[in-house]
């Protein structure tokens, strides 16, 4: 189990040279980095402590802890996605009611420029 | 744009998005049709001429600064229709496909039947024949059957984008409207308000240029979408049924 206990130190420590450096290029917004961080110290806990992850794997009812650890990283992912698929819902229906404003006050724009031009024009006739 | 003037002000919206060879001639058989009626095309982000082709034609246009997709595009031709204070709303596609002389019907049955929403309607009355494409017609008959017992009343025609709509229902979809594929869940919103639709025997016409966005490959997303969209609808009426009660 050791090797696999390396790998997942290796990649918690993957993800969060990642998260730190998507973050220093302005690439990914602090508050949406947490969740990543958070995640891949919580691996790298697990997998360096094989008392803990004994312990999980017992009280998951999964006999061999490798595979305890395989299931908490997919479960970690799926809840880091899930939360990113809210995120972008709620930044889609924001984007749209902005668009839609965009879109009408430039109509109440160019509609008053066009008045204004429409009054010019009739104050210069003769 | 003419300002809406009366309870009977009727605003005429176009969605449009890359329809430079069809736009010009729908603006054009619309004022034919309703002479003085203010036309607004709502131009999705065309990358072609769609913009100018319908402004030399006699159509206001509002402009969206990116692509919405098409129920974003009415719904953004319903908020300023609201704001604007108009009564009645007609969409007519930007495509050609929609015989504008029936816009007269639609606007006619908005005025009397009472209703919130009227359906200009391929199949209103029975013929379900020669009207449109086999796949269309297949998905079209699943919907009915699906729509039947969820709105009280047979709909024979729920994938049409030809419909009229009253201020209460633009009140409603200027707050809420489905994003894609709006009008079979627009009668879902409509029923969860308790609103009523009618609809009236309409001509239809093939495209008359450009390709429908709904390829066969998409049907599938289409149904799939369009379902899930109904499901969540029915969960928000029966949610706020089960809260008054």
């Amino acid at each position: 189990m050791v090797p696999l206990l390396n790998l997942v130190s290796a990649l918690g420590l993957l993800v969060i040279a990642l998260v730190l450096v998507s973050i220093r290029r302005e690439h990914i917004r602090v508050e949406y980095s947490v969740s990543w961080l958070a995640g891949a110290v919580a691996l790298i806990a697990l997998s360096r402590s094989p008392r803990a992850v004994e312990y999980v794997s017992r009280k998951l009812g999964i006999e061999d802890p490798a595979l305890a650890i395989l299931m908490l990283v997919g479960c970690l992912f799926v809840l880091i996605v899930f939360l990113i698929s809210i995120s972008i819902s709620n930044l889609k229906d924001d984007n749209v009611a902005l668009a839609q404003r965009v879109a009408i006050l430039e109509y109440h724009i160019r509609s008053l420029q066009n008045s204004a031009a429409h009054e010019n024009e009739a104050k210069s006739a003769p | 744009m003419i300002p809406p003037q009366g309870r009977d002000s009727l605003l005429i919206v176009v969605p449009a998005w890359n329809e430079e060879a069809a736009i010009g001639t729908v603006v054009r058989g619309v004022r034919e049709a309703m002479p003085g009626v203010p036309i607004l095309v709502i131009d999705d982000c065309s990358v072609d001429s769609t913009r100018t082709v319908a402004e030399e034609a006699g159509a206001r246009v509002l402009g969206l600064p990116h692509h919405l997709g098409l129920g974003g595009c009415v719904q953004a031709g319903y908020k300023l229709a609201y704001e604007l204070g108009y009564h009645y709303v007609i969409r007519v596609d930007g495509d050609g496909q929609h015989d504008v002389r029936d816009i007269v019907r639609l606007y006619s049955a908005l005025r009397t039947s009472g209703c919130e929403m009227v359906i200009g309607s391929r199949f209103a009355e029975g013929d379900y024949a020669n009207h449109t494409s086999w796949v269309r017609s297949l998905g079209i008959r699943f919907f009915r059957l699906v729509l039947r017992p969820i709105l009280g009343k047979q709909v024979h025609d729920p994938t049409s984008g030809f419909v009229g709509v009253n201020r209460s229902a633009l009140e409603v979809f200027s707050k809420s409207f489905p994003l894609e594929y709006p009008e079979i869940e627009a009668l879902v919103v409509l029923q969860r308000k308790a609103f009523r639709f009618a609809e009236v025997p309409c001509r239809m016409h093939a495209r008359r240029t450009g390709r429908s966005s709904i390829t066969a490959l998409k049907s599938i997303y289409y149904i799939l979408h369009v379902l899930l969209g109904v499901f969540v609808n029915v969960l928000r009426y029966d949610a706020r049924r089960r809260r008054r009660v």
